[in-house]
């Protein structure tokens, strides 16, 4: 594809002020007085890491790959006149001008009014690098002046509405002063906005949220959410300490804070706040109220709105009007009807939804920020730029982190240097037969504890539950939890043996064998709940027990979690410190994290069978922010390896996604749809299945009349029916599918576009050259024509000013000098 | 929420807030941080807009800048005169760019600036030089040095010239997902 250079194009060379590189009396101060401040300030810093011009003029030294104009000791000199041209190229102008930047904006509201992706191509001036064909500068033939594309600016600004244009005016990269007198200006001239309501400040961050989010409505929320910012100067203290790392496990602690709170509110509002109103009949004398209940949630709290089994199966709030229906009937004239088994089962269904919704969001917003497109490694690049946290504060953190950085630095290029050969067969061989005898220790350690859950779960089954202490009923959590606490330290102690190369793998290989443990001993009690437990307790009420268990798991994990912070960090220090004398430990985010998932897939498998749970487990992760924090302040330090918080970010939602929320969800399917609810308790208590409630209703609603028969309709012919679910799983399929191959097109395009720049760059390096070398011959004639006629007097050293020349035209005057110290730099003769 | 301050007037703290990112409590409160920097010299009244500059040193010594190694060049990017004393528009500007809900272009554009620290539009070899020494505090030789400035030109460099524009940085730093959190600091 063919491109122009018109250089001479540009405004300056056509019919003006601007003197043309022929004409050398004429001085271009501007820029030989840039030079000489720089070489100023270069030299006042002290920093004399290269004698080699560091000022704005010259191209770096290059590498063997460039045909830069090399000098005889290798630096690039080029004459007065060509870095004339070069200081007035577009791409040299753009960043510097502040008109270059309003024009920029400019084009950018015009584009959002306009909804336009691309500004028509045929109402530009061609230009050397389409990308400037955004830029609307100087390359245009009606050259606008500063004031003028100000104007035109302000004019479309106006245009928009306020909350998009707060949006533009934040994101521009002008001074305050600035955008505030652009504000001023596009302000109405309506007079003072005295009507406009003013948004307090909690809403504010709501609208910060909500514009960029515009196109997703409502899923703002969850970012508003977070903004709302509770425990600002405790995660700004952590982050001053510690870093991003760490902190990363608080923020995924609030959350999971949040998580829970919307899943709370609905079944607050309508399964347990109902049902507080209208208790049903009590059963018998409540138990005396003992401590033991808040560990075993039995006893005093059985029968309560904390369980599945307090709930009513009749529609309550009942008027005697009609034919009783098996409902409480009320005589005085009351509120609506209310059907508490459908109201259970939808309020939970709802909440799972809607937590299903945002949790897919999260993680998809989360893998859209790690992941990209074609991005290659880039280590150094990145650890230059990116890897120093601006957030720490401490001297001794920061300290740290110059530590960790150099590190680093030296792994990288001592990683470049070695370029590790490939080992030989032996030390091959060697090494996957030890991942192998390591892996299959882990799995043995997990299987073993498997089977020691199982044959616990077995043996407690034996003795009826009635017959048992209260206090016994904690011996399968205890186990649980004690498995849960020491198998890790056993994976930690075979994983030394492995000696992984990168500590990124070390990190997820050890995710990988905590979560494999976990979900293995949370499907063997789902088994012995759904499987076992409830065939064991058939004239029971089977689902007050299981909500019971998963209340206790809760409370013990809460319990294992202080002593494992208190052992393996308070301890642990002092032993490092005081015997090992090795400092403090690290804080271990992955293990902690794997903690709260833990945690949080326990509340997700009881919310069926105790709506209050996720209550429990807010107040816990409460505590467990300001009991983390604690231990983390007294007995903690950063850990010592690169951390790339932002993909595990993105790994641990994943995690909460997947293993943990799909697991609850299956599990909840199966009791809804497969288990037979127990006589006895609970809103489900006449029927074959809990789903049950929901057809008795749909059938209801089909002999109530014409009215609401798209309903009975809907739930006919799309719910029950298969052949929906089939269609909407190709249509995910092929969604997916053509998702794939857009991305797999933009990989190409990216590399393409990548050899494009590549190109450019060496055809204007050599544009560049070329020019040079035409200035360079046309003074050198004319210096030869001008010898002939004169005959050049004496040249003084300390009395030649490159830019001037009066002490005569023999010079040779393409020398380009930085700085008012000639010495520490070298002329260029030309050839 | 009654505006019982008297420091600005209520249209200058709207523009405040339309302008950054900060909500009306935090714009007050980081007045306050910058009065205290320099109580003889920011009077408390706003409202006639006085000219008024904090200098260099005062601003380098606040707790979230004292350790940074890149305070100095922070405090000459969004100072008015490039010189490192701040008003308090650029006070202000400074944190709402590095707060959290500054978005990536924005931070990038301003990251760019600081580490050109030549101010030639370009980060050319010597700003890496002085770049990673000031990240290592000067305890990498200065041939490792030369050796990452190498590794990093050949890595982010798209166009092969030798130095790195404000374009190649962008393209650098969206492959870099940590970006929006280490370019961060909190008050």
């Amino acid at each position: 594809m063919a491109f122009v250079l018109d250089v001479s194009e540009t405004p300056e060379d056509q019919g003006s002020p601007e003197p043309s590189p022929y004409d050398e009396s004429a001085v271009h101060d501007s820029f030989h007085q840039l030079i000489r401040e720089q070489s100023q300030r270069a030299a006042e810093e002290g920093l004399e890491l290269q004698p080699l011009g560091p000022g704005a003029g010259t191209l770096g030294p290059s590498g063997s790959d460039h045909q830069a104009l090399l000098g005889p000791e290798g630096a690039a000199v080029y004459s007065a006149a060509t870095l004339r041209i070069l200081a007035s190229m577009p791409s040299r102008t753009i960043g510097r001008s502040h008109g270059a930047i309003i024009s920029q904006y400019y084009n950018r509201t015009v584009q959002l009014r306009r909804r336009a992706s691309r500004p028509p191509l045929s109402g530009l001036a061609r230009s050397a690098r389409p990308s400037l064909r955004l830029y609307d500068l100087e390359l245009d033939s009606t050259a606008l002046e500063e004031e003028e594309k100000r104007a035109l600016l302000v004019k479309e600004l106006r245009g928009l509405t306020p909350a998009q244009r707060d949006h533009m005016l934040r994101a521009m990269p002008l001074g305050l002063a600035e955008k505030r007198r652009l504000r001023e200006e596009t302000q109405t001239p309506r007079g003072k906005r005295r009507g406009r309501p003013r948004l307090p400040s909690c809403c504010s961050r709501l609208s910060y949220a909500r514009v960029p989010a515009s196109h997703h409505p409502g899923l703002g929320l969850l970012s508003g959410l977070r903004a709302l910012a509770p425990w600002h100067y405790a995660l700004k203290r952590i982050g001053g300490q510690f870093g991003s790392s760490v902190l990363s496990y608080f923020l995924f602690l609030k959350t999971l804070l949040a998580f829970n709170v919307l899943l709370l509110l609905p079944l607050l509002a309508f399964v347990v706040g109902v049902q507080a109103a209208f208790p049903p009949a009590p059963r018998g004398p409540a138990p005396a109220f003992t401590g033991l209940e808040l560990l075993t949630g039995g006893g005093r709290f059985t029968d309560t709105v904390m369980y599945y089994g307090y709930y009513s199966n009749a529609t309550l709030n009942q008027p005697c009007a009609g034919p009783l229906q098996g409902g409480q009937c009320t005589p005085e004239a009351a509120g609506l009807p209310y059907n508490m088994p459908l109201a259970y089962l939808f309020t939970v269904g709802a909440a799972f939804f809607i937590t299903c919704i945002t949790l897919v969001y999260s993680m998809s917003r989360s893998f859209g920020e790690s992941y990209r497109v074609g991005s290659a490694s880039g280590a150094h690049a990145i650890t230059v730029f990116c890897s120093w946290d601006h957030k720490v504060t401490q001297r001794r953190a920061s300290r740290l982190q110059h530590d960790n950085i150099r590190t680093q630095l030296k792994e990288l290029l001592a990683e470049w240097r070695l370029q590790r050969g490939p080992r030989s067969v032996c030390g091959r061989l060697h090494r996957a037969v030890v991942l192998a005898l390591v892996w299959l220790l882990c799995l043995g350690i997990t299987l073993g504890c498997t089977v020691a859950v199982y044959a616990f779960s077995e043996l407690m089954i034996q003795s009826p539950v009635s017959a048992q202490p209260e206090g016994a009923l904690l011996g399968l959590p205890f186990v649980v939890g004690l498995l849960n606490l020491v198998a890790p330290y056993l994976y930690r102690g075979l994983a030394v043996l492995e000696r992984q190369d990168s500590p990124v793998l070390e990190v997820y290989v050890a995710i990988c064998r905590n979560l494999i443990l976990k979900m293995v001993v949370l499907g063997i009690l789902c088994y012995h709940w759904l499987g076992r437990r409830v065939g064991a307790l058939n004239n029971q009420c089977w689902e007050n027990f299981v909500g019971q268990e998963l209340y206790r798991l809760v409370v013990t994990d809460f319990l294992f979690t202080l002593l494992d912070t208190l052992f393996g960090e308070l301890v642990w220090r002092l032993i490092s410190e005081k015997k090992l004398r090795r400092g403090k430990p690290e804080f271990d985010i992955a293990g902690n994290v794997l903690e709260l998932i833990y945690g949080q897939t326990l509340t997700w498998l009881g919310v069926l069978f105790s709506p209050l749970l996720p209550a429990v487990q807010v107040i816990k992760l409460l505590l467990l922010f300001y009991i983390k924090k604690a231990s983390l302040m007294a007995n903690c330090q950063a850990p010592r390896r690169p951390w790339l918080a932002s993909h595990m970010s993105t790994v641990f939602i994943s995690l909460l996604c997947f293993p943990s929320f799909l697991g609850a969800a299956i599990f909840l399917c199966y009791a809804i749809w497969q288990v037979r609810p127990s006589s006895l308790c609970g809103p489900f208590r006449t029927l074959d299945t809990m789903y049950e409630a929901g057809k008795v209703w749909v059938r209801h609603l089909e002999r109530a009349g014409p009215r609401v028969s798209w309903l009975p309709w809907v739930h006919r012919y799309l719910v029950e029916n298969t052949f929906p679910v089939y269609l909407v799983s190709a249509l995910m399929l092929a969604m997916i599918y053509l998702n794939i191959q857009v991305v797999k097109g933009q990989r190409k395009v990216i590399g393409l576009l990548k050899e494009q720049i590549s190109n450019e760059g060496e055809d204007k390096i050599f544009l560049i050259n070329k020019l040079h070398s035409v200035c360079e011959k046309k003074e050198r004639s004319r210096a030869g024509r001008m010898q002939a006629a004169v005959t050049p007097p004496a040249l003084d050293a300390e009395d030649w000013d490159p830019w001037q020349h009066s002490a005569g035209p023999g010079s040779p005057a393409s020398a380009h000098r930085l700085g008012p110290a000639p010495t520490a730099l070298q002329t260029h003769t030309p050839p | 929420m009654g505006n019982k301050q008297t420091v600005f007037t209520h249209e200058q703290l709207e523009a405040y807030q339309d302008c950054t990112f900060f909500t009306r409590k935090e714009i007050m409160r980081l007045f306050y941080r910058y009065q205290d920097l320099a109580p003889q010299l920011v009077p408390l009244d706003y409202t006639s807009c006085p000219d008024v500059k904090v200098p260099y040193e005062l601003i380098g010594s606040m707790p979230e800048l004292k350790d940074n190694p890149f305070r100095q060049r922070i405090a000459q990017v969004f100072s008015e005169d490039g010189d490192g004393h701040m008003t308090l528009d650029n006070f202000l500007d400074m944190f709402s760019v590095m707060s959290e809900m500054a978005p990536r272009d924005l931070k990038a554009y301003y990251a760019f600036k600081i580490y050109d620290f030549n101010d030639d539009d370009y980060i050319c070899m010597w700003d890496l030089e002085q770049t990673v020494t000031k990240l290592t505090r000067g305890e990498l030789s200065a041939e490792e040095v030369t050796l990452v400035c190498e590794k990093v030109l050949d890595e982010a460099d798209g166009d092969h010239d030798g130095r790195l524009s404000l374009e190649d940085f962008q393209n650098m730093i969206l492959r870099a997902p940590d970006f929006l959190s280490t370019f961060h600091i909190r008050i």
